[in-house]
């Protein structure tokens, strides 16, 4: 089976993090394609590798940048949503000229149209959020 | 994987994108929106359904200037020329709401297949049917 994934809402106020990404490690352990993993809403905020978490917790994002080295999964974030939300790569820093950039590794920003082609191109598609 | 795979492609797939949510008061409605032009450059069958809240989001004489936020209702109107041809309005989620027709703005489309005519593009319709249509379509996007 081929799925995409939708993640729409932020990390640790939201359980929909965590789901999406056993979700996710589930079905590539099974076997199964996941052509991508699309970030959206304040879902995009599970992208910064400035998250610092307690280290008694879960890491959400470098458990998503490991996930995306082992099985080159594609991680995008909504170009739209990300400058929103602050989360910024090296091609955004320097076209808002902003003083950094905060991507996590194994991520990229992109179009909206990724999610509609990620809908188009999947046999599923598996959304996490309200 | 690009984005023009698909624009080339012959694969067609029915989208349907829902809205649930108040326009104002969080960003789900905008963003939902947002999703509905982009998808338009992909030339699929798209259809929108309006639920719960969500049908306030279709209320005409939206006013936000005293919450400061964005009035990005006026796009609504935009949605006959970005390919989408089929607005669904569910009539439980307006009548709990105390809202009827002549509440909700008026939107149509141009239909091609008919000299270009202007033709409504809201339809109300019951929770039944409402179940009907989200049956019928291949791929959900939930906002």
């Amino acid at each position: 089976m081929k799925f995409a994934v939708v993640v729409n809402e932020g990390p640790y106020t939201h359980q929909a993090s965590d789901s999406a990404y056993h979700f996710t490690r589930a079905a590539l352990e099974a076997g199964h394609e996941v052509m991508r993993v699309f970030f959206y809403h304040d879902g995009v905020n599970n992208g910064t590798r400035l998250t610092t978490p307690p280290r008694d917790d879960r890491h959400i994002v470098d458990r998503w940048s490991e996930l995306a080295d082992q099985y080159e999964l594609d991680l995008v974030l909504c170009v739209a949503a990300a400058q929103r939300r602050g989360i910024v790569d090296a091609g955004e820093q320097k076209r808002n000229r902003k003083d950094t950039n905060n991507i996590a590794p194994g991520f990229r920003i992109s179009g909206l149209g990724q999610l509609i082609e990620a809908g188009i191109q999947s046999d599923r598609l598996i959304a996490f959020g309200d | 994987m690009n984005e023009n795979a698909s624009r080339s492609g012959a694969m067609t797939k029915k989208i349907l994108y829902i809205n649930r949510r108040a326009p104002h008061g969080s960003g789900y409605a905008q963003e939902g929106l947002d999703v509905a032009l982009i998808g338009a450059a992909f030339e699929q069958d798209v259809a929108m359904a309006f639920i719960d809240d969500g049908v306030f989001q279709l209320k005409k004489g939206q006013d936000t200037q005293e919450i400061g936020s964005r009035n990005f209702s006026a796009t609504y109107r935009a949605l006959g020329d970005y390919d989408v041809h089929r607005v669904y309005v569910e009539r439980e989620s307006m009548t709990r709401r105390g809202l009827d027709e002549d509440d909700l703005m008026s939107l149509v489309y141009a239909d091609e297949e008919d000299d270009w005519q202007e033709k409504p593009l809201i339809r109300i319709v019951g929770a039944k049917e409402m179940r009907d249509i989200i049956d019928d379509h291949a791929v959900i996007f939930n906002f």
